[in-house]
């Protein structure tokens, strides 16, 4: 098995939309703080995630559940409930990076698949192979910082299957360590389930440009045809001695279609398609252009070229002005 | 593509419509086509709120609130405007476009309330199409089919 496509889901319209639309496999999370897109209104009840897990099911795809954010002592129980929900609804796997948790599913659940998430920030074979050893997880999702032969390198040296970000939304990537957002309203990705919480989002226009502000601090001012982007603290533009610019990372999406042979040879089991807080419409179109070039380099690696149609669809559901290869992709190493 | 643009005749008259009327409609259809539909959804942060939505091109504003038993024209200061064109707003509706890359590129505007906006943007995304067109007479959603797909 190589180069699965794994789709995004934040509701069953959106969960159908990746399996019509040819996605191996689709990630969600239950409707709270235990996964890392918490954003209200969004995501799978109970009754909701067996329905789609019956629909993937009915049509031979697999649902994993994305369980991604570090539990806290007082709500350890709200984590470990989800994991038992997980096991009794017959998720395909769930998507952990808390060890304490993954000790919990092994206990309770050893029949239930573990993935690392990406959020468990394990960038070394070494740190892949702990988590196999202790907890027996089947495969690990790659931060998005390292190189093409780095990866390869992790892949050469671990028996667990190794999923990479394909397309999506870039983060600052220092996944699962990051506490950014906390600087400006005291809740982390990693514990609270968002970079930026909703309710502490303010988007104003003035005559100066439309402003995007994290509970008041301003995070950047968009010219009148500028491409806006997501508003949070990392993608923001800061006066930094006497120059305003994106001071820690521009916003841009991730897209690698161009490497898909050479993730191909590297053997690369899963690809992942970023964000559950997108619409049916984007999951439709991405998981659509996808499938279509996954196909076509199974087909013939040699030859494959990105088309131009592909590269446009995509690139119109980018954030930001531009899209890249991310450090996939570093000709100078 | 859908051609919606209007003659600036048309649209001088929409625009010169006072506010009840389309707001009126609006709710009507709603209450018909989205309320049985969001029943088997979190719709109770709707409630009590108040929301604007301008189809700029037509100069048209919808105001309306959400009660318990349904949406309710309501002219009060809205808690959340969104405003984008009509062929935009149609885009939307058939799910051929995304409200993030719209958003993204500056053609749907949201003001006010961003977490009630993220709600709504949600509960819209979740709504089954199938659901709504099903609450249609059959030669209207056939006809709402064709336009989506146009």
């Amino acid at each position: 098995m190589s180069l699965d496509l794994v789709c995004p889901a934040g509701s069953l319209v959106s969960l159908k939309a990746a399996v019509d639309n040819g996605a191996d496999a689709v990630y969600m999370g239950f409707r709270d703080n235990t996964n890392a897109r918490a954003f209200p209104g969004l995501n799978f009840d109970e009754a909701q995630a067996a329905e789609g897990l019956r629909y993937a099911h009915d049509r031979g795809r697999r649902v994993l559940l994305a369980l991604n954010t570090y539990p806290e002592p007082e709500s350890w129980s709200r984590w470990t409930g989800a994991v038992d929900a997980a096991a009794r609804l017959g998720m395909d796997a769930v998507i952990l990076a808390d060890a304490g948790l993954m000790r919990y599913a092994v206990k309770h659940h050893p029949k239930l698949r573990l993935h690392l998430s990406v959020q468990g920030s394990a960038t070394s074979y070494e740190a892949v192979n702990f988590y196999r050893e202790h907890f027996g997880i089947q495969r690990a999702v790659l931060p998005r910082v390292l190189s093409l032969p780095q990866v390869e390198n992790v892949v050469k040296h671990t028996d667990a299957e190794i999923e990479l970000f394909g397309f999506g939304g870039l983060c600052v990537m220092v996944e699962g360590r990051c506490l950014l957002s906390s600087y400006c309203t005291g809740e982390s990705p990693n514990s609270a389930g968002v970079c930026s919480p909703a309710k502490a989002v303010q988007w104003k226009d003035t005559p100066t440009g439309l402003e995007s502000r994290l509970n008041g601090v301003l995070l950047d001012r968009y010219g009148k045809d500028e491409k806006a982007g997501y508003p949070t603290l990392c993608k923001g533009r800061f006066d930094v001695a006497g120059e305003t610019y994106y001071a820690i990372e521009e916003p841009t999406s991730l897209n690698t279609l161009d490497l898909l042979p050479e993730m191909q040879k590297i053997g690369i089991a899963a690809i992942k398609i970023e964000g559950r807080q997108r619409s049916p419409a984007y999951v439709a179109q991405v998981t659509k252009v996808w499938r279509a070039a996954i196909d076509a380099v199974r087909k013939n690696a040699d030859t494959f070229q990105p088309t131009p149609a592909w590269q446009a669809e995509l690139n119109k559901l980018s954030e930001g002005q531009s899209h890249t290869l991310g450090a996939y992709h570093r000709p100078w190493k | 593509m859908l051609n919606l643009a209007l003659s600036p005749r048309v649209a001088n008259v929409v625009s010169r419509l006072p506010v009840a009327p389309p707001s009126l409609a609006f709710c009507a259809v709603a209450n018909r086509l989205l309320w049985p539909a969001l029943q088997t959804l979190e719709w109770q942060p709707l409630v009590g709120r108040r929301y604007a939505i301008r189809v700029k091109d037509l100069g048209l504003s919808l105001r309306f609130t959400v009660k318990a038993t349904g949406f309710a024209p309501d002219g009060g200061s809205p808690d959340l405007t969104i405003s984008a064109t009509a062929r935009d707003f149609l885009l939307l509706l058939g799910r051929r476009e995304d409200p993030d890359t719209l958003f993204f590129s500056r053609r749907l505007v949201s003001e006010g309330d961003t977490e009630l906006g993220l709600i709504v943007k949600n509960l819209l995304d979740a709504l089954d199409p199938e659901a709504v067109l099903n609450r249609l007479p059959a030669p209207l959603a056939r006809l709402a089919q064709r336009l989506m797909a146009a």
